[in-house]
């Protein structure tokens, strides 16, 4: 805000005339969060993470009873006052089981992410950057691992591993890496002939330097945004892995392995699958409703 | 611009230089090819499941053991081995299935026309629903009726898939009896028509069984349609983008200048152009639905290709998920390049230079 005292935030946020980066930057992220914030689908999208996000932290305390516990005697119970969502057929509560399995849900989207958007990053930008052989045989492996579809890349994988989490999450995240390689490519391709990366390396900057400061900061927007996005989809694999009994195993309360438990007692108990399926929809919707809001705000350029 | 370029290409530099993107195009399919082999081989090897011990059982003596162990190349170099195996399937050999004790490729052969069957249903759904929807969304753009479609397609995604099914299930086979349960048929018809096509609604017209059509297609609709809504939000999306890109186009508008009426503006002008991007993205829906249909397969008890790899899976039989594997991935690589080549032959903006 320099020589301009009496400009006021307002001003300093609207004004045509940008002075500095700074600005520019806290422009576009206001501009940016008022028309998040004005959609509302994209701000419940970003209520449901966050209440989930609340769940998986404080979930002792949020489920009414313990999600492992039997309890023979009040099995394939209907929804109640004392059950909200019902009980399963060994009498566990379904209400607590589906605020646990949001844990389960959480560490596998999250894990995924931080998985992938490394490896994403580096394949691309290497590729990007460097073009050549190195992209070629970059580039041919990628588009490998894209011809096949996911789930069932994955679902080999994971019955190579074995079942388990943590196997479940090593297989997603060998399947969704691709699709960040190749967004970090094209951004790297439009990126790499600009003056200023150019003039970075006239002044002397290496490649290591030029990726890692000019080039990783212009990615990062677009491949944040994609992830979001691949979040509904790494839900829906992982879920039904665990309903293929690949994924968590049984006393685990995941949701889709809840799901594929309740498919004997269905006809009689309609609740048993309803509940937790639903719980993988409404999150699933959320991730992509937040994913749609984010892209307008950090990448507008994709969206329409 | 197109006509400078060209003028000054002669046909024989135009011939050199399709030769060599083509033989590029054939080059990239071998090495994608190879790279799938690979790819099948050492999920292959990293199951956990010991396949000397699947075929011998636990009590056999460490001399049949080893005598197996051998005679499945096991005890070759890890590169002898991966010889051996991309030998054997050039051939077309894939190794005998443990479950069934048939060769797998004969298995493949018997379980694929029923997932063709139901995928081919649900393409129809899904292009037949998603193609209006899309262009109606792109007409009425940022009206009701795109918000409506945009929020299905978000809603489809949003789905998991074998849950769905088993809504459906609930739904129309418990409550209100409008489908027939699982399988292809009602049991009792099981079995009494066999398989001249493989298609069940096509052989039981053939033999005249009609009994048998009405329980296939009573069973059939449900699977097809929750496995065709995917496609739908998927082609639905695809439309709409396109026709967005169409209507903004200065044609449009010497179109409606003229005075066109809005029917044939979208349907006479927009929507011709964009036909040939239509069909590559229903080709590729089509391959996306093998996804789907492993899930829903599941669920509806169908005796498909679907069911074939879980089942497998589930038991650890080696043959049969490398063979499910590769032949996905080589299904998936087709029908991108059947999508590439319908693009290039039909639409003559691609040709240029």
């Amino acid at each position: 805000m320099s020589g301009t005292e009496t400009m006021t935030w307002r001003e300093y946020l609207s004004t045509d005339t940008i002075t500095s980066g700074r600005q520019a930057t806290a422009q576009r992220l206001y501009w940016g969060t008022r028309s998040f914030f004005s959609s509302p689908l994209a701000v419940f999208g970003l209520v449901v993470i966050l209440l989930l996000a609340i769940m998986a932290i404080f979930a002792p305390w949020i489920a009414t009873h313990d999600p492992l516990v039997q309890n023979l005697a009040r099995d394939l119970e209907p929804p109640s006052a004392q059950n909200w969502l019902g009980t399963d057929e060994f009498g566990r509560d379904i209400f607590s089981r589906i605020v646990h399995g949001s844990r389960i849900s959480l560490y596998i989207v999250m894990l995924v992410s931080v998985i992938v958007a490394p490896i994403g990053l580096v394949i691309g930008m290497t590729a990007g950057y460097f073009g050549g052989w190195t992209d070629r045989v970059l580039m041919r492996i990628t588009d490998i691992f894209l011809s096949f579809p996911s789930l069932i890349l994955a679902l080999a994988f994971a019955a190579a591993l074995g079942p388990g989490i943590e196997n479940a999450v090593i297989a997603i995240a060998l399947t969704a890496w691709p699709p960040i390689a190749r967004l970090a490519r094209a951004e790297t391709l439009t990126t790499r002939a600009a003056d200023y990366i150019a003039a970075a390396r006239v002044s002397g900057a290496g490649a290591p330097r030029i990726l890692w400061r000019h080039i990783l900061p212009i990615c990062i927007p677009s491949v944040v945004v994609r992830i979001t996005l691949n979040m509904a989809g790494i839900m829906l694999t992982a879920a039904g892995l665990g309903f293929l009994g690949l994924g968590a195993q049984p006393p685990s309360p995941e949701w889709g392995a809840m799901t594929s438990a309740g498919r004997r007692f269905m006809i009689d108990s309609w609740w048993v699958v309803t509940m937790p399926g639903m719980a993988i929809l409404i999150v699933a919707l959320a991730f992509n409703l937040f994913g749609d809001g984010l892209r307008d705000l950090l990448d507008p350029r994709q969206s329409r | 611009m197109q006509t400078m370029s060209r003028t000054d290409a002669s046909p024989r530099h135009r011939y050199w230089s399709n030769l060599v993107s083509a033989t590029g195009f054939v080059g990239s399919i071998v090495v994608t090819l190879f790279g799938l082999l690979v790819l099948t081989f050492v999920i292959g090897r990293m199951m956990p499941v010991d396949p000397v011990l699947a075929i011998v059982g636990d009590e056999a003596s460490q001399a049949t053991y080893d005598r197996v162990y051998a005679r499945l190349g096991l005890d070759q170099p890890l590169y002898v081995q991966f010889f051996r195996f991309v030998s054997d399937v050039l051939r077309g050999d894939f190794g005998v299935a443990l479950v069934s004790g048939r060769p797998v490729v004969e298995d493949i052969i018997r379980v694929f026309p029923a997932t063709i069957e139901l995928g081919t249903i649900s393409i129809i759904l899904g292009a037949g629903l998603g193609i209006p929807l899309g262009v109606l969304a792109a007409v009425r753009r940022n009206k009701l009726p795109d918000y409506l479609v945009r929020f299905l397609s978000l809603l489809a995604y949003s789905t998991p898939t074998f849950w769905f099914g088993l809504m459906g299930l609930l739904l129309f086979y418990a409550y209100l009896g409008w489908s027939g349960g699982t399988g292809r048929v009602e049991v009792y018809y099981s079995g009494l028509v066999s398989p001249i096509t493989g298609f069940l609604l096509i052989d039981s017209i053939l033999v005249g069984e009609w009994d048998v059509f009405w329980s296939a297609l009573r069973n059939i609709w449900l699977p097809a349609t929750v496995l065709g809504l995917n496609s739908m939000a998927y082609i639905a999306r695809m439309t709409r983008s396109f026709m967005i890109d169409q209507l903004g186009q200065e044609y449009v508008v010497t179109a409606r200048i003229k005075g066109l009426s809005q029917r044939q503006v979208i349907w006479r002008h927009a929507f011709r152009n964009i036909r040939v991007q239509l069909v590559t993205i229903v080709a590729l829906a089509y391959g996306g639905l093998l996804e789907g249909a492993v899930l829903i397969e599941t669920v509806f008890s169908w005796p498909g290709f679907g069911g074939y790899l879980t089942s497998n899976l589930m038991m650890g039989d080696m043959n049969a998920v490398m063979a499910c594997t590769l032949l996905v991935g080589v299904l998936f690589i087709a029908l991108n390049i059947l999508s590439d080549i319908l693009y290039r032959v039909f639409d003559p903006r691609t040709r240029a230079a």
